[in-house]
């Protein structure tokens, strides 16, 4: 240890204080260079297709016409986006709609019901299926999922409700984790009044700890559903990828990830089509940066009603 | 207090920091080509298609281990990348399914040289369980733009036909498109679509009734080919001329060819090579009696 | 009619518990799934062999090797930036507008989806150096999907830290940069180590940030070549390199050996067995680590 009755000149201070925290500042506002970085370049690469290609930002946007490959004789090409961001919203629309109830009765029993077997065996649990990388998803429901569905409800088998069944189980550790945050620093006295008041577990959960806990437990849905979003590897292999909006939860549909997965390597750099690409990956940008806008909207609401 | 363990964060803190940073400048330290008198020293990059990727690792192999001293590496991203990057000067190779101009806006693609390797014959296949042996250019054209629906319509039993296509910007789906359905434009929205060939094959044996299309070197006993026009889809038939849906496989360079791509290029072209060509389900430019320019 | 409000609770309660067990079986049938398909291939010979061209019965000995080694550089790479972001947000920061981007930036960072972090990778670490497809541009591409959660776990097992400890310090004459090294780093890191190995076993699984950055191929690996700048050495960062996550999409989809069914299987399998060891390792150092400081600094 330091002989603390040293006399602490600016030398020392120098030397043991400011290079430090010069330092890690330094690296704290490095974050922020990396993500201007990151949107300064999909900014500028997804933007050609408007202005150097031409293409209206509501024909992208709001056109079904994904025809790339078409001759400029022919109308030149057309790359309307709207079947895949459609695809996009149902495939996660519908694995939200799959994992929100479990994932949130999953995340009141480990810290509402049994904490001691929460603790010790479902954190493992959902640190393992965190862990579980998207290709094995991806894998298994190939060789599982489709040819259950195909079987048992017909069809291909390569569907929205494969597609959607899969990300169900990739998002639920993120709502879990996050709903079972916010429901743990619940404080204790607003059970005890409750159960004092004679009401059973059920109705104190229902009543009290839930309605507290909704703006976390809301802020870990849209994570999961920014999650859901943003996937792609898995639910390529499940969903078919036909170019077209599903008419039903069977049909096989496509999204933005797969589309760009699809055709990013096979498409020359600075194309129509190549750049299409670009503006989608930068909506996917636009659109986690909008989900985390709804998380400051839902913390702030939070934390002025309580 | 413990004095070690503040010590040995720090001695962690400095040493990753250290090897971050070494890793980051060592960039510059490029493997450059060093003038000898005899043998051919250097190296070359390869980017580009998956579908020639094999094939160009093999021979990459190969070459390596006759021309000790030099170094070609080959990488895969598909044709576009590999287009893009030797328009752009960021390999020498770019290995490619298709003809440039199919790819590249023609200023570009006017500056690359080409180099047709080998020749690539593709196969309509279906699910070993559809009865049907042999289909018509224009029966073909009719299933794939969703005029024919069921195998009955083309004699074979009651059984709706699936459409597996690859993605529209893949070179064996542009090949077949052009040669088997005479450039016929796809109906949209009702063929599944698969990333690549061994997607393509696993669902073509998981689905009743559907149909594709495959590289030779990807058939075997889990597909059933079908004939086209009355012709197997043979090596034999496409050398003759008498089989159409095949395509060339390419090396572009950026105006002619030097060094060790050069060496390289001329490596796969030779006839040292050739059993190796045959042998991955490929066809040599030397067997072809029929030649195509676009 | 009202349903007695006992009976609902009882209910409820078994529902919540069969929700419960219904996660455990899930996870048991996943694992129990893959293990058991990738039987065949859980052998010694599988892990330290090269994949054979074109034939049956090759490894997986690169992939693996280029996934633990894309792993641990940028797991270099990450956590002194995380640390340090960390120890600046956890200590230094003030309510400043500085700051609050700085945490905007860290929450966009952690929600960016890893294709879109893989396409960024392709543009800046793999055309503009000119590297080309690198295992090197796969490890930033893999350090900026770390970054934010090696951030988070800092500052939070930071703040973990008592109160008094860093009163003390400060008490002794200590500076505040002092008591963060000496005191407030030590004490944390426990915590700091658990949160990397989890990490770092999370991208030991990244696919989708790697297809565009450290390739699809794996060129021939001398593993008696130790030389990090030889070429065909497996140290060398700046040559393709295929992990094993990217091996399972592209046997699936480019699989021209004739056990690629097999192959994606084991591979599978030997990932799961990863997490596993992953996960039971962070806890173990964990437990281990503080265990060791809190009997030390009685």
């Amino acid at each position: 240890m330091k002989n603390n009755t040293k006399k602490i000149d600016k030398y020392y201070a120098l030397k043991h204080e400011y290079s430090g925290r010069t330092v890690v500042t330094i690296f704290g506002i490095m974050l922020i260079l990396i993500t201007l970085t990151m949107v300064f370049f999909l900014i500028s690469k997804g933007s050609a297709t408007f202005f150097q290609n031409h293409i209206s930002l509501k024909e992208f946007l709001f056109s079904t016409e994904w025809m790339p490959g078409k001759d400029e004789a022919q109308g030149g090409p057309a790359v309307g986006a709207l079947i895949f961001i459609i695809g996009s919203i149902l495939i996660s629309g519908f694995a939200l709609l799959i994992s929100t109830p479990f994932s949130v009765a999953l995340a009141i029993f480990m810290t509402q019901i049994s904490p001691a077997f929460g603790k010790k065996l479902l954190q493992p649990v959902i640190e393992i299926f965190v862990g579980i990388p998207s290709v094995v998803y991806g894998w298994i429901g190939l060789s599982v999922l489709v040819p259950f569905v195909r079987h048992q409800f017909g069809g291909l088998g390569f569907s929205l409700l494969a597609g959607s069944l899969v990300l169900s189980v990739m998002i639920f550790p993120t709502i879990t984790s996050v709903a079972a945050d916010a429901l743990s620093i619940i404080p204790n006295d607003y059970k005890e009044a409750s159960y004092a008041l004679g009401a059973t577990r059920w109705h104190t959960i229902r009543r009290i700890i839930f309605p507290t806990a909704l703006p976390g437990i809301l802020t870990g849905v849209v994570l999961g559903l920014a999650r859901a979003f943003g996937e792609a590897l898995a639910v390529q292999m499940v969903i078919g990828n036909t170019i077209r909006i599903p008419g039903t939860i069977l049909d096989s549909t496509v999204n933005l990830t797969s589309i760009i997965t699809m055709d990013m390597g096979n498409t020359a750099m600075g194309t129509t089509w190549n750049n299409a690409l670009w503006s989608m990956a930068l909506l996917l940008l636009i659109i986690s940066f909008i989900f985390i806008f709804i998380i400051h909207r839902i913390g702030r609401k939070g934390s002025a009603s309580s | 207090m413990t004095k070690f363990k503040p010590l040995l964060i720090a001695l962690v803190l400095v040493l990753s920091l250290s090897v971050a940073l070494v890793g980051c400048s060592s960039n510059t330290a490029q493997p450059t080509p060093a003038p000898a008198a005899n043998s051919l020293t250097g190296s070359a990059t390869a980017v580009g298609s998956s579908a020639l990727q094999p094939l160009a690792e093999k021979a990459a192999e190969m070459f390596m281990a006759k021309n000790k001293d030099a170094r070609v590496q080959v990488q895969g991203g598909g044709s576009g990348t590999g287009l893009t990057q030797v328009a752009q000067g960021g390999c020498d190779i770019g290995n490619s399914d298709v003809f440039a101009a199919e790819k590249l806006p023609a200023d570009q693609a006017g500056t690359l040289v080409d180099h047709k390797v080998c020749v690539v014959g593709f196969a309509t296949v279906v699910n070993p369980e559809v009865k049907v042996d042999n289909l018509t250019g224009q029966q073909l054209i009719d299933i794939f733009t969703g005029k024919i629906k069921n195998w009955k319509e083309v004699g074979g039993q009651d059984l709706s036909i699936v459409i597996l296509n690859r993605p529209a910007s893949s070179g064996t789906r542009a090949t077949f498109k052009k040669y088997a359905l005479n450039g016929a434009e796809e109906a949209a929205g009702q063929a599944l679509t698969e990333e690549s060939s061994g997607a393509i094959k696993k669902a073509l044996t998981d689905t009743k009734g559907s149909i594709s299309y495959l590289a030779l070197s990807y058939v075997d006993s889990a597909v059933k080919t079908l004939k086209y026009d009355g012709v197997e889809p043979t090596v034999a038939n496409i050398t003759s001329g008498k089989y159409p849906i095949w395509s060339y496989e390419h090396m572009y360079t950026k105006g002619e060819a030097k060094g060790v791509a050069k060496a390289f290029i001329e490596y796969m072209m030779s006839s040292d090579f050739t059993s190796t060509i045959t042998q991955m389900g490929y066809i040599p430019n030397s067997d072809m009696k029929v030649s195509r320019d676009k | 009619m009202r349903i007695n409000p006992k009976t609902a609770d009882k209910v409820t309660t078994v529902l919540f518990y069969l929700v419960a067990a219904g996660f455990i079986i899930l996870l048991v049938f996943f694992v129990g799934y893959i293990l058991y398909e990738g039987r065949v291939r859980l052998n010694l010979h599988f892990i330290t062999s090269s994949p054979v061209f074109m034939q049956a019965g090759g490894g997986i000995a690169p992939q693996l090797f280029n996934s633990v080694y894309l792993v641990f550089l940028s797991i270099l790479i990450t956590v002194p930036i995380g640390l340090s972001a960390g120890i600046y947000l956890a200590e230094y920061a003030t309510q400043n507008r500085i700051t609050k981007a700085i945490r905007f930036c860290i929450e966009a960072l952690a929600s960016l989806p890893s294709i879109v972090i893989g396409l960024f990778g392709l543009l800046v670490f793999v055309s503009m150096t000119g590297w080309g497809y690198t295992l090197m541009s796969g490890a930033l591409a893999v350090s900026i999907l770390n970054l934010p959660v090696i951030t988070r776990i800092s500052e939070d097992s930071l703040r973990g830290v008592p109160k008094s400890y860093k009163e003390a310090s400060l008490a002794l004459g200590a500076t505040h940069w002092q008591t963060i090294t000496k005191v407030l780093v030590p004490v944390a890191l426990p915590g700091l180590i658990t949160g990397i190995v989890m990490t770092a076993g999370r991208a030991f699984g990244e696919a989708a940030a790697l297809l565009y950055t450290a390739g699809m191929s794996s060129p021939k690996l001398d593993f008696t070549n130790w030389n990090p700048f030889s070429f065909t050495s497996p140290l060398n960062p700046f040559r393709p390199a295929e992990t094993l996550a990217v091996y399972i999409w592209k046997v699936n989809s480019e699989g021209l050996i004739p056990d690629a069914r097999q192959v994606a299987d084991g591979s599978a399998a030997i990932l799961i067995i990863s997490v596993f060891l992953f996960n039971i390792g962070s806890r173990f150092i964990g437990r281990v680590l503080s265990s060791r400081f809190s009997g030390k600094s009685k």
